[in-house]
């Protein structure tokens, strides 16, 4: 009799441990499904490094690739170009690229590997819509401080050349610059790099 | 006849006495208090809307296709080829601004009469979760027909979640199934669609119903019907639900389907406002439609978001902030302690803090339809700040003292003494 007053120590143990090696039994079948939501092998496929011919890009022309479905702009900078983006430093919210939005190689005046040379992924950052290119000549329609850069249609945010941010517009930061490197002079390769990661 | 009819009935009663005894339980013998007024019709035109979700849904799914590549055509085909298609279509998506609509009038008639108070609690959660559900289901249906605007609403939608600190970008890249919004992430979001979340939502709203039950209806009163009980244990102002208040329903589902067919027939599109422009051309990830804004249902939340500047270099602020707008919701039935509960016996000071309230609402609604320049600017002398994101941060602001300062306008209010029993 007095065994059914009192709950049996032995039994109530064994019950908490089958609970636990039972919820820990649902955790583990938990994963492949969580696992299965990750980006598949073709989607990592898919987003594989990308080489791109620059050897037909004209100075101050913004080429447009594909990289991971994102647009990803190369432009040859002129002159005029780089020295506008000195003046450029006063107007932008971060000239010191403090913030890692690029690889450290980029960490630089230009935000690029060689000067001349702009590479960045095309998309704000915002909310992610692609903003188009504004020349210097369109003063008229994005006020006297502006030397030349990109407009984000979509919620007013404006870069210079460099892919830096205006002070006072939506997106927080600079532009991305993806990860890349010279394969030669003439081609050059997005998404991996050697010094870098 | 009849008693043939009968004698089938008493063998199932039987074999199987639970569905007579449900049936009294929830129908007949449910005693609803008799003062509902026209408030009380959104409760069940929300149940008649997930039916016409769940059966449109249903028809729907043998026509579309879940591929990036085949999904915008075969919207299409649905819309001209499929017999009866294009009603269907139309049903779906007038249904769902419906929804939002019969839900957001639902919610409230439960600040108007305090609905969420004590013992209904519970009942007031289980319904703030099925809006979340509805929210969910929204988003990711906004997704399949896979035009410029489901493209990128979705790809916005998601990069909230980029801009989380340290597991942010992780967890973006989980939710696509890719580096950016692709044919994996749209047919994650037609299981999300078409199961995942309909069987959550329909297993709230029974758990909804079955709290509703329990403790009982409000009423325009806010008083408790069961205080007051005859001989046999009936409410004394009590009616069972049915037949009195399945007829009433009958009354309101009658109009509320009338107004349904105006639009679905006439004005389906309701000038960009249930299905907007910019979705008749198909998702291209390289090129961003000028204008981006969510439908209307969506508007006061992506008003918040847009409102918020960024802090130490991130959007996470303005996310979280639009996050709070829908889960301080959970907190009203801690946040209110008036000693009354419907407006009918409230003060001034509640009752204009919840027409503020509703204004803020309306106002931050608008401005998330339009771009932010839409008033134009302010002068230098505030900066030459658009008016229109001025105007939502001081609604936003607003909008949460509803909330904040809501313990303390309902203590100091006057209130009307309460009568004993409802009235008519």
């Amino acid at each position: 009799m007095s065994d059914q007053k009192q709950p049996d120590k032995m039994r109530r143990n064994l019950v908490v441990a089958t609970s636990v090696l039972g919820g820990a039994a649902t955790a583990g079948a938990a994963v492949p499904f969580v696992a299965s939501m990750l980006p598949s092998e073709r989607a990592k496929a898919a987003g594989a490094p990308v080489e791109i011919d620059i050897s037909k890009l004209a100075p101050g022309e913004l080429g447009i690739f594909e990289w991971r479905g994102k647009p990803v702009w190369v432009m040859k900078r002129t002159k005029q170009m780089l020295e506008d983006i000195k003046k450029d430093n006063s107007v932008v919210a971060d000239p010191k690229s403090d913030v890692p939005q690029q690889p450290d190689y980029a960490r630089n005046e230009y935000r690029s590997i060689k000067p001349e040379l702009m590479v960045l992924v095309g998309v704000c950052t915002h909310l992610g819509c692609s903003p188009q290119k504004k020349s210097a000549e369109d003063k008229g329609e994005m006020g006297e401080a502006w030397n030349g850069g990109f407009y984000c249609p979509c919620h007013g945010s404006k870069f210079d050349y460099a892919g830096r941010v205006y002070k006072g517009v939506p997106a927080p930061t600079n532009l991305v610059v993806p990860p890349y490197e010279f394969l030669s002079d003439s081609t050059l390769i997005i998404g991996k790099d050697t010094k870098g990661a | 006849m009849a008693s043939r009819l009968m004698a089938l009935w008493q063998w199932f009663d039987a074999r199987m006495p639970t569905v007579g005894q449900e049936y009294r339980k929830h129908l007949t013998e449910y005693y609803a208090p008799k003062n509902f007024n026209f408030w009380y019709y959104f409760g069940s035109l929300a149940m008649l809307v997930l039916v016409i979700q769940i059966v449109s849904g249903i028809f729907l799914t043998m026509n579309y296709k879940p591929d990036a590549a085949l999904a915008f055509g075969s919207v299409e085909y649905i819309m001209r080829d499929v017999p009866g298609g294009w009603i269907i279509r139309y049903v779906h998506s007038t249904g769902a601004s419906a929804f939002f609509l019969v839900v957001y009038l639902h919610m409230f008639r439960a600040l108007l009469y305090g609905s969420y108070r004590q013992p209904r609690e519970l009942l007031w959660i289980f319904g703030v979760l099925i809006y979340l559900c509805l929210m969910g289901e929204a988003f990711f249906g906004y997704l399949l027909p896979w035009g410029q605007m489901s493209f990128w609403g979705a790809q916005v939608i998601v990069n909230l979640f980029d801009s989380i600190p340290f597991i942010g970008p992780d967890v973006a890249l989980w939710l696509r199934g890719d580096y950016v919004v692709s044919d994996a992430t749209l047919n994650r979001f037609f299981a999300f669609h078409v199961i995942a979340i309909p069987l959550v939502l329909l297993g709230l709203v029974v758990v909804h119903l079955l709290a509703l039950h329990d403790v009982g209806s409000n009423n325009p009163d806010g008083i408790e019907i069961k205080k007051k009980k005859d001989a046999s244990g009936k409410p004394l102002d009590g009616i069972p639900f049915h037949p009195y208040y399945t007829v009433k329903d009958i009354v309101g589902v009658v109009v509320f389907l009338a107004i349904f067919c105006l639009v679905m027939f006439f004005i389906p599109n309701m000038g960009g406002y249930f299905l907007e422009a910019n979705n008749f051309i198909p998702a291209d990830a390289l090129k961003t439609p000028a204008h981006i804004a969510p439908l209307w249902y969506f508007t006061p939340y992506y008003s918040m978001l847009r409102s918020v500047p960024p802090l130490f270099l991130s959007q996470f602020p303005g996310v979280m902030v639009m996050g709070l707008a829908v889960l301080i919701l959970f907190f009203l039935p801690w946040l209110d302690r008036s000693p009354v509960k419907s407006i009918r016996y409230r003060g001034g000071l509640y009752k204009t803090a919840l027409g503020v309230f509703v204004i803020v609402f309306l106002i931050l609604g608008y401005l998330g339809t339009v771009p932010t320049n839409v008033w134009g600017q302010f002068g230098p002398w505030l900066g030459e700040a658009d008016r229109g994101t001025v105007v939502a941060r001081i609604c936003t602001t607003l909008y949460f003292l509803f909330f904040i300062l809501m313990p303390w306008y309902t203590r100091i209010d006057k209130t009307k003494p309460v009568p004993e029993r409802v009235t008519m």
